[in-house]
Order: structure tokens, then C-alpha cells, then sequence
């Protein structure tokens, strides 16, 4: 059984095409649901000026840090830049050579939501009355205040799940599942890191967390040999 | 010099976890809060949700039961209890936004006596601003609690007139819970509950703010 998701060799071939100034949604919060695979390629591949919108900004030397660090990204779109180890990014900010959007988690979440469900704008109390509220439009419903948020769509999402279909749909695991339904759904093109592929028909439909039309681009990689698998 | 000592943070978390009805659906904020948890019943059927897409968290992992994809909004590995459930980042908060959850607790800065939070930015210039879920949580769920020392390492209060660290939220916090004592923020203004060793009139002079005393033995 074929479908239009397209299964690559490896996670180098698979974001081999993300062009310099491209807009990059990656998933994953903590050590859940990071596609480290997929940003260590992107690294590899040598895309600059990149926007990358995610719930933080990198921790420690790999991944999302580790572009931070080469100056290849140009603006972080995120909820909490600052960590224990977000030391790549702190050095960043604080030379000036990196923009930053902070957006309140829960509206980060349905900005991209918004984006992959075809919604022009919404309004949203989170942040009403607060510095974040800054230059946004507002509005008093039912006497309570909400700001006028847009949505937030990528020209690339990097997701990481546990399992996919040979069809491109996708099973999470516990709260790696984080953004990744929702990045999926508001990205032109999808690529996802996967622990396993398996056959069409041996995921119980009732299980599916993102169905396979959001999906493009399927690779499986072995998570304790990720940062390797991700230069070859 | 000040000799109150108030609760330690156990103790004060007893408190917190005894107002918390059994059945609640409940967000502990990081920081202070995450004690709550060490102190709910075990059959009080209280069940925690943690933002980053979770329902029914368990205690943290420890060893063995420590898994990369089971983690907290705190980044910490927690294991998961029987009738657990997982859901995208967009679901869990919209559970909070939505007020479907009953209670949240949160620390703080400083709380004002119109119940406006400031907790996710001390406006130091080269403080790296980072909000997380803090504005989400303080005006989702029905009740936003505050849990914090009434005094900062210096000795003022931060239950203030106006806040002065910048806004988390406006007039979202219904309860501050401090070591000193239980503040409720009602329409009428603030009202004492409860006071951990020392007098209403002396608390009143330390945080300088109109109180009214509530207290059992005052409305006796």
C-alpha cells in the first residue's frame, strides 16, 4: 500500500531541502518528543537565517542548541528561552545576534493550532493586561479582555513520534506527543523521525494521533545512535 | 530584628493540599507547589494535570521507572497513575484556558489586593524573559491559588497594593497562601484565614495594606 508520504534513508536526506531563511516548527518539550535527529541534520546541511519556532530555545550542546550556537538561526519563536542550560542561547540574546518572539505557551500552542486549521485569527485572554500584550489589538467580550492573536505557521515542521504507518500516520508516546500533532497540521512540509515503521493497517485506527495527510516525510531512526544517524 | 518563623514549606503545603477538594482537577505550578502533591490523600481522588499534556501525573520517577517521554512542565521525569491520559500541547491548554480545571497553584513575585500575579519576569534589564505556561495557568483554571513566603529575603511583603514586578495576570488570584498566613481576595477586600504564628495586628502592620481579620477566633 502506497501513499504520498515519502520514506527516506536517512534524516540528512530528509530536511535536505530546507532552504536558508526558511521558518522551522520543531517539537518536543524536555527530553519528550525532540526530533534530534532531524535538527542535527539541518545543522549538517548548512540552511542559515532560519526562524525556528518551539517551545524553548535549546539546552545543553545538541540539537536546537547546537544550531543556536553555529549562528544559523536569525529569531527564536518560543515560551521560555531561559534554562539551566540554555547557555547557547543566553549568549546569543545577550550579543544581540538573535531575535526573540515570546509568546505564552497556551497561545504558541493555538497559533500553530490556528495555523493548520485554517483560522484567520483568534482572540485569546492569556496575557490580557500584561507587557506581552504590547502593540496587540484588544477587545473587552462579556466583560472580560483578550488580545488578537495570529496564527503561526511554519515552512517546515520537525516532529519526532514513536511509530508511523508506512502511510505516514503517526503514534506518539505518553507526553512526547507534546507539539507534534499540532506541528504537523501547520507546516507546508512535514518530516518526521520515527522510533519504528510498520505496515498499513497494523496501527488500530482508533489509535492514530495524526492522521497520514499531514505527513510528507517519514524516517526512522534509532534514538540512542540519533546525533550519528543524523550525519550520515 | 523579626523573630516570626511561620510554616516551613511542608507544612504550609498541608495546608494548601487539605483545601483541595477531593475529585479536584488540579495544575501544580513549578517551584513551591510541586510539594501539594506530596501531601494530597492517596484516596482523595484528586487528579493532576501538568501542561506539557498530561492527566493523572504520578509521583516523579525515580531509577528504573525513569522515561525520557514521561516528563512534567518542569522537565522533570514523573511516572504516570492508572486512568492517566496524554493530549497535544493545543488540548491541554485549552483545558486550562477553558476553565475545565478546578483548582491551580502558582508562586509569585507579588500578588496585589485586587488578586492581579506577578511571577514570570522580574524586569531586570539582561534578565532573559521566559513566560512558559505562567499566563495561561494564572487565568485559566476557576481558582488560581498563590503559594509563597509573604516576605521577600529582605523583609518586604509581596502582597502589595499594586505590583510593581511586571503583570502575569489581572485580578486572577483568589487565595495566597503564605507562611505567615491565609489571605482570601475577595471584591471587599483582602480578608485574613488563617495566621501561622503571629498576631492580626501585627501582620498588619508588617504588610502595610488593609486586612480584615477573618480568622475563626475573630468571627466567633
Amino acid at each position: 500500500m502506497t501513499g504520498r508520504v515519502t520514506i527516506c534513508d536517512s534524516a540528512l536526506e530528509a530536511v535536505a531541502d530546507i532552504g536558508d531563511g526558511a521558518t522551522v516548527l520543531v517539537g518536543g518539550f524536555g527530553s519528550a518528543g525532540q526530533p534530534v535527529a532531524l535538527v542535527e541534520a539541518l545543522r549538517d546541511g548548512g540552511s542559515r537565517e532560519l526562524t525556528v519556532v518551539s517551545n524553548n530555545a535549546g539546552g545543553g550542546d545538541e540539537g536546537l542548541a547546537a544550531l543556536v550556537r553555529d549562528g544559523r538561526v536569525r529569531k527564536v519563536v518560543c515560551s521560555y528561552p531561559r534554562q539551566s542550560d540554555s547557555w547557547h542561547f543566553d549568549a546569543a540574546w545577550r550579543a544581540g545576534a538573535i531575535e526573540l518572539e515570546l509568546v505564552p505557551q497556551g497561545t504558541l500552542a493555538e497559533r500553530i493550532r490556528a495555523a493548520g486549521a485554517g483560522i484567520g485569527a483568534f482572540f485569546t485572554p492569556t496575557g490580557f493586561g500584561t507587557p506581552l500584550a504590547e502593540g496587540k489589538e484588544t477587545r473587552v467580550i462579556d466583560g472580560r479582555g483578550y488580545l488578537l492573536e495570529y496564527p503561526l505557521p511554519g515552512d517546515v515542521a520537525l516532529v519526532a513520534a514513536h511509530r508511523a504507518d508506512e502511510l505516514g500516520n503517526l503514534v506518539y508516546r505518553k507526553t512526547a506527543r507534546n507539539f507534534g500533532p499540532i506541528m504537523a497540521a501547520a507546516a507546508k512540509t512535514t518530516i518526521v523521525q520515527v522510533d519504528e515503521i510498520v505496515p498499513a493497517g497494523a496501527i488500530d485506527p482508533e489509535h492514530v494521533a495524526t492522521p497520514c495527510l499531514y505527513v510528507d516525510r517519514v524516517v526512522r531512526v534509532d534514538r540512542n545512535l540519533a546525533v550519528s544517524e543524523g550525519r550520515t | 530584628m523579626s523573630t516570626l518563623t511561620g510554616l516551613d514549606r511542608d507544612a504550609l503545603a498541608r495546608v494548601v493540599a487539605a483545601d483541595i477538594p477531593p475529585g479536584s482537577f488540579v495544575n501544580l505550578g513549578i517551584g513551591l507547589p510541586t510539594r501539594i502533591s506530596n501531601h494530597l490523600p492517596p484516596d482523595g481522588g484528586v487528579m493532576l494535570h501538568t501542561e506539557n499534556g498530561m492527566l493523572g501525573m504520578g509521583p516523579e520517577a525515580q531509577g528504573e521507572t525513569i522515561d525520557p517521554d514521561l516528563v512534567n512542565a518542569g522537565k522533570a521525569p514523573v511516572t504516570e497513575l492508572p486512568g492517566a491520559s496524554y493530549f497535544h500541547h493545543a488540548d491541554s491548554f485549552a483545558m486550562m484556558r477553558g476553565g475545565h480545571l478546578d483548582i491551580c497553584v502558582l508562586g509569585a513575585y507579588q500578588v496585589s489586593v485586587t488578586g492581579d500575579l506577578a511571577n514570570w519576569h522580574t524586569g531586570q534589564p539582561g534578565d532573559i524573559p521566559a513566560v512558559g505556561g505562567a499566563m495561561d495557568l494564572a487565568i485559566g483554571a476557576r481558582q488560581t491559588f498563590v503559594m509563597m513566603t509573604l516576605l521577600t529575603r529582605d523583609g518586604r511583603p509581596k502582597l502589595v497594593p499594586d505590583c510593581t514586578y511586571p503583570l502575569t495576570g489581572l485580578a486572577c488570584v483568589s487565595r495566597v497562601y503564605t507562611d505567615l498566613a491565609v489571605f482570601l481576595i475577595q471584591p471587599g477586600g483582602v480578608v485574613v484565614r488563617d495566621l501561622f504564628g503571629i498576631y492580626f495586628a501585627e501582620l498588619s502592620a508588617l504588610v502595610g495594606i488593609p486586612l480584615v481579620d477573618g480568622t475563626a477566633r475573630a468571627v466567633s
